[in-house]
């Protein structure tokens, strides 16, 4: 019951807010309070998950269409339950952080954001394949209605182009879900798990579960509707985006990828680990070369999902690890480092590099604010991205020593694009106009300041995440060992 | 007398189309009239609770007529695609001056058509069948009598629904010629050249109707001349029609030459998928660009047959029923709009809609979401379940066409989707609104919900329809 609650909270929420009259102040309320009951349950579920749950806590199961063996089954482990407080937490950021960016049709606005975070708990949550990909695919409307609809100037295009990616991959995961349920006559992932498949069959399954995944994560050579997207939605999609969209294709290969594939997975690594690290290196170049601060972001996100996917890959405890609180990372820092843009965006009215410089003259607690998170994307000892990248580095190089030292250029390349952004933005000869540069809201303090404690509380003791995630990733990792030496 | 029970509900329905043909004449004033729709819907829900209140199978009138679980499916979804296509159309008629007794009429006794054809078992009585559907059909689209596109939509639709008629006819022929028989439970043993060439044209007269690829050209044009109300029916009923039809004829008098027919609806359902979704993208006309949906959802439902499975069968029903509300209600949605007393039935007629209704824009958003099979929709699950079916049947590379114009379809779905909540509104163009077609609409968006949130209980009753695949 507690995570069909979970679930069902936000998208009744939405209902009630379509149903409200159109009066702003009301809406606004009803959405902040659902966004904040949202995340109290999923901080008590946090809380209370026993560290040394190597399965599933709060499983619960219904018949939902009998006839095709599909179910509604939900359940928590160590691996979503970090996301799921994640998603919980960036949603109310979100809105705080951007409360005046939206002023035209809020209720709708409002309506689409509470849904979305009820289709994405839905994505982490599900048990079922079949569950699992109607929320993977129910994500996709409010995205598209976000980018489209409150997006910049060029949102038709980038909404359809997000929409046809993201869809392209999944209808081939559709195709190997229907397989998988022919070969093993259930969509029962906890029954999954435990079924061994051929090696034969896994190979062409993990590729068509994997596209789909690449694609959202989103892998180097098909990452190309990714700066489109981000760079088109309003600033709460971009944050949403990139920092619970892009984990939802990192969450597939962990989850599914490698747990229901893990031969085929051993197989494809040297691949995917390589394709990885191309993108970490490609992802940090192309950021380099960004006038447009917001694609510098977007860029970035492509360079720091490089490491998730490479950590996912080298099959070392410590990789995964890291990939799974690298997750969690680029969805706080990312999605903070997007709301700083939409900070400045809604004084300067542009996202030039060329156009600021001195903003740490006339907005100085903005500035501290903001380097806080710039570091942290940046990876500085201190903060969260530190022990993320750290652990995945670790992970590389007892896996394998040169993937590990490229990965290691990507970490110094972040630095330096990040750092000579917020120099160029933030300090510097006064280039902005004082009066259009006014104070912080409350509002936007409060989610910047909230990002950044809990960014500091990663970086300074992450051990309750760790603690948490160990067990079933302990548990994930044996499987995958023992199946490499059925290969060989 | 028993023989006549198996037909009440086609009885009942026929009945109810003369009542309202006759009371159309001394029924003169507004409050009066409303007594038309009243009757037609009162014979169809007659009809539905003979249908439902009957479980036995049995056969009458000498083995012509069959009631089996494919008999009862059929009725339901032709009554329920009557019922809706009734309150759909009466504000439209009401609004444009073209109510008629006989619209009502018409309408029902191709329901009556359609309900005969899932009966049958005599291919005799499947070609009346097929031509009492088809006949009223070619009149509703000539309904708008004082427009000229009405009236070339209604010649067109006559001209090439009588070649797919002579065409079915003269497969009939061949297969009489063959096997000497029209029984469809005697042809089962039979093979030979005669009869393979009959069932080939047998095969293409139902495509005609259908709207399959490359017998579709047909549709676009039909539909945009069309009245509103009458296209979104006729889309609707004609491939119920042919469906039903194609599900008696397949199992029943083809098993023998299952390695011919599957191959052959196989590559059929694929042309009509990848045609009819490319040809949907050029269209900025509303009607036009339904009627290519309309052709590549034929493509969606063969797919079923194709497999020739009992999941197949089930699938093929399922995504029937999904298909009939999501179009009905697309259809209705617009039927819901005017342009300066014309048809609203461009993209472009759709911009500002969010504002102006915002429920009628959500639920165009979700049967859009639903044509394309996004969860959580009837269309979802009807798809999931055809794919399920192609690939359980080893039709991978089918389940694989499906998928990849899915993907194509999203572009000309969303873009209507989109103009709906993004455009400015046109200057001219108003919700007219109307009580009747606001219920038709809002009872189709309920079903596309229901549909793919709690599947499960509609797909187990759908599989009583199974039992004809031996």
């Amino acid at each position: 019951m507690m995570l069909s609650a979970l679930v069902l909270l936000p998208i009744l929420g939405s209902v009630v807010v379509m149903l409200l009259p159109r009066r702003e102040e009301l809406l606004r309320a009803v959405a902040s309070i659902t966004f904040l009951l949202t995340l109290a349950l999923a901080a008590w579920l946090f809380w209370a998950f026993p560290p040394e749950e190597r399965g599933f806590r709060w499983v619960e199961r219904v018949p939902w269409i009998p006839a095709l063996g599909a179910s509604y089954q939900l359940g928590v482990d160590g691996i979503s339950l970090l996301l799921v407080l994640l998603t919980a937490f960036l949603f109310p950021v979100a809105l705080l952080g951007t409360w005046d960016a939206v002023r035209q049709r809020v209720k709708e606005y409002l309506s689409l954001l509470l849904l979305l975070e009820g289709a994405i708990l839905g994505t982490f949550l599900a048990l079922d394949l079949v569950l699992f990909y109607v929320f993977w695919e129910a994500v996709l409307i409010p995205m598209y209605f976000l980018i489209g609809l409150w997006g910049g100037e060029r949102r038709r295009y980038a909404a359809v182009k997000f929409f046809l990616f993201t869809m392209a991959g999944s209808v081939l995961m559709l195709l190997g879900i229907i397989v998988l349920y022919l070969r093993t006559g259930t969509f029962d992932v906890l029954r999954l798990l435990q079924t061994p498949l051929p090696p034969q069959d896994q190979r062409w399954l993990f590729w068509a579960f994997t596209a789909a995944f690449a694609i959202k994560v989103p892998l180097f050579p098909l990452h190309t509707w990714l700066p489109d997207a981000h760079v088109e939605a309003p600033t709460a999609g971009s944050v949403i985006l990139a920092g619970l969209l892009l984990k939802m294709g990192a969450y597939g290969l962990l989850r599914y990828g490698l747990g229901l594939f893990p031969q085929a997975a051993r197989e494809a690594a040297s691949l995917l680990s390589l394709l990885a690290v191309v993108g970490i290196l490609y992802g940090g170049a192309v950021a380099f070369a960004q006038q447009d601060i917001k694609k510098l972001v977007a860029y970035s996100s492509i360079s720091h999902l490089g490491f998730v996917v490479l950590g996912t890959f080298v099959f070392t405890l410590q990789g995964m690890h890291g990939a799974l609180l690298q997750m969690v990372n680029h969805g706080l820092s990312t999605g903070g480092l997007f709301l700083l843009v939409g900070v400045l965006y809604e004084r300067a009215h542009t996202r030039q590099m060329d156009a600021f410089g001195g903003v740490a003259k006339v907005m100085p607690t903005f500035a501290a604010l903001s380097l806080f998170i710039v570091f942290s994307s940046a990876a500085l000892p201190g903060t969260n991205g530190f022990v993320g990248e750290f652990l995945v580095l670790l992970g590389t190089f007892r896996a394998d020593v040169r993937l590990a030292a490229l990965a290691a250029g990507g970490v110094i390349l972040s630095a330096v694009y990040l750092l000579w952004m917020a120099q160029r933005v933030y300090f510097g000869p006064r280039r902005v106009d004082p009066d259009r540069f006014t104070p912080l809201t409350w509002k936007e303090a409060t989610a910047l300041v909230a990002l950044i404690l809990v960014i500091l509380w990663i970086g300074l003791y992450p051990k309750p995440l760790l603690e948490r995630s160990e067990a079933a990733l302990s548990l994930l990792s044996a499987r995958l060992h023992a199946a490499g030496e059925v290969v060989r | 007398m028993n023989d006549l029970r198996t037909l009440l509900p086609e009885i009942l329905v026929a009945t109810a189309a003369t009542a309202v043909l006759f009371a159309d004449l001394p029924l003169r004033t507004p409050v009066q009239r409303r007594l038309l729709l009243w009757l037609s819907l009162g014979g169809v829900f007659l009809a539905l609770w003979a249908t439902l209140s009957e479980a036995a199978s049995t056969a009458a009138f000498d083995g012509m007529i069959i009631r089996d679980g494919l008999t009862r499916v059929f009725r339901v979804l032709v009554l329920g695609v009557a019922a809706v296509g009734l309150v759909l159309s009466r504000d439209y008629l009401v609004r444009t001056g073209l109510e008629r007794g006989e619209y009502y009429a018409l309408l029902l006794f191709s329901a009556v058509g359609a309900q005969l054809l899932a009966a049958s078992r005599n291919l005799l009585l499947t070609f009346l069948a097929l031509e009492l559907l088809s006949v009223p059909l070619y009149v509703l689209a000539a309904f708008a009598r004082h427009h000229r596109s009405s009236q070339e939509a209604g010649l067109k639709y006559f001209l090439l629904g009588s070649f797919a008629s002579g065409v079915f006819l003269y497969g009939m022929a061949l297969v009489y010629g063959q096997a000497g028989t029209l029984d469809l439970a005697r042809l089962g043993g039979e093979d030979g050249l005669l009869l393979r060439l009959g069932a080939g044209l047998l095969l293409v007269g139902l495509a005609y109707k259908a709207a399959v690829v490359p017998f579709h050209a047909w549709a676009p044009d039909v539909y945009e001349g069309s009245p509103m109300p009458a296209a979104a029916y006729m889309s609707v009923i004609a491939k119920v029609g042919a469906i039903a039809a194609l599900a008696r004829l397949i199992p029943l008098a083809l098993p023998g030459l299952v390695d011919l027919w599957r191959p052959f609806v196989a590559v059929l359902s694929a042309m009509t998928m990848v045609v009819g979704n490319l040809g949907a993208l050029w269209q900025r006309n509303l009607k036009r660009m339904l009627a290519y949906s309309s052709i590549a959802h034929a493509g969606y439902l063969l797919m079923g047959l194709a497999a020739g499975t009992a999941t197949g069968l089930v699938a093929s029903a399922y995504y029937l029923a999904a298909y009939a509300l999501m179009q009905l209600g697309a259809f209705g949605v617009l039927v819901l709009l005017e342009r300066m007393g014309l048809e609203a039935d461009e993209v472009q007629d759709l911009g500002g809609l969010g504002d102006r209704s915002p429920a009628l824009a959500a639920a165009f958003v979700l049967f859009m979401a639903s044509l394309v099979g996004i969860p959580p929709t009837a269309g979802f699950v009807g798809k999931f379940y055809l794919f399920t079916a192609a690939l359980e049947a080893g039709l991978g590379w089918l389940a694989l066409v499906g998928v990849a114009t899915s993907v194509v379809s999203v572009a000309y779905y969303l873009r209507a989707a989109y103009a709906a909540y993004a455009d400015e509104g046109r200057p001219g163009v108003r919700v007219v609104g109307g009580w009747w077609a606001g219920a038709g609409v809002a009872v189709a968006a309920l079903g596309v919900l229901l549909g793919g949130v709690v599947g499960g209980p509609v797909i187990r009753w759908v599989h009583i329809a199974a039992g004809v695949i031996p």
